[in-house]
């Protein structure tokens, strides 16, 4: 996690990319979303979706995977570099989650995230809050999901203040 | 045939789904895999963490309420899927030992102009502890299949 200072507007971020292979779509289907088009292959093809595609709520299990991966590579980094990263900080709620078009066994959905907007956090001192449109593409380079997501970030000052103290 | 069809479902109806038992082992084996931040994983490293104690991933909530809805009507109904959640929002952190039941009440209906055999349902989800104490809402646009004219 990088510091509330060192975010910026408009930076885009490539997260990286996962392929979506039909045993682990049902097995997440199986726990969570027991559709017929998410657990059986058969249903699927007879089903509006055509072929058997992920629940919803696994796209954005596996964007949430590749999100702490990034953000441990950056910790990583600035611990190479000798300093102290950011504290993760929680996240209130997202808006605007949209499933735009099916994610199907064996596609490949690449992830990315642009920062929206910086804000004070007026009730968390020492945090900012951060705003990101966070996006999947899959292999033929169609969106196929996307939401707005809040998070609040550490303020660099308030570190230094308590490394200080 | 199912036995809810997009005609089952009115603006202001309310209903109740679950409950569902939490437990410290789903939280972490979800967090392990898709969510490995240390207030998910482990006791010892969530006291150290924003949140105080183990809960679980706002993403393995998410899925919770899916497989209470899904257990609660959606598997016994013409679901054709959702196009997406207008809001989200984490209330208050789940933690092991949750009983969760989920409230849902529908905001709209319309039926599609381009397909007579489906229809739109945009609701709203309350998800609750048992001290009732609400922990996540959403609002989702559901589709729904249209009950078969009877010929």
């Amino acid at each position: 996690m990088r510091f509330f200072e060192d975010m910026h507007v408009g930076e885009r971020t490539e997260l990286g990319s996962h392929t979506f292979t039909a045993e682990e779509i049902k097995t997440f289907a199986r726990k969570f979303d027991p559709q017929r088009f998410h657990v059986d292959e058969a249903a699927a093809a007879a089903s509006h979706f055509g072929r058997l595609c992920a629940s919803g709520w696994h796209t954005t299990a596996v964007y949430m995977r590749l999100f702490v991966d990034f953000e441990r590579r950056e910790a990583d980094a600035a611990r190479a570099r000798g300093e102290t990263p950011a504290r993760d900080g929680p996240s209130p709620g997202i808006r605007d989650l949209r499933w735009l078009k099916p994610v199907y066994a064996g596609d490949t959905v690449s992830f990315a995230r642009e920062v929206k907007e910086l804000r004070d956090a007026t009730r968390q001192p020492g945090w900012g809050l951060m705003v990101a449109l966070n996006t999947g593409t899959n292999q033929h380079g169609e969106l196929v999901f996307s939401f707005v997501g809040a998070k609040f970030a550490e303020r660099r000052n308030k570190s230094s203040a308590k490394v200080d103290g | 045939m199912p036995k809810f069809h997009w005609e089952d479902f009115t603006p202001g109806q309310v209903s109740e789904y679950g409950p569902r038992e939490v437990t410290a082992e789903e939280i972490k084996a979800f967090a392990a895999e898709f969510d490995p931040q240390p207030m998910h994983l482990d006791e010892e490293a969530a006291r150290a963490s924003f949140v105080g104690s183990l809960c679980a991933s706002g993403w393995h909530t998410c899925a919770i309420l899916m497989r209470i809805i899904a257990d609660g009507f959606v598997l016994d109904s013409a679901s054709l899927g959702a196009t997406g959640c207008p809001e989200v929002k984490w209330l208050a952190p789940v933690r092991p030992g949750d009983r969760l039941r989920v409230r849902m009440k529908v905001l709209a209906t319309r039926a599609s102009r381009s397909r007579s055999d489906l229809g739109f349902v945009d609701a709203r989800f309350d998800m609750f502890n048992a001290d009732d104490l609400p922990v996540m809402m959403l609002t989702c646009h559901m589709m729904l299949g249209r009950r078969p004219a009877v010929s």
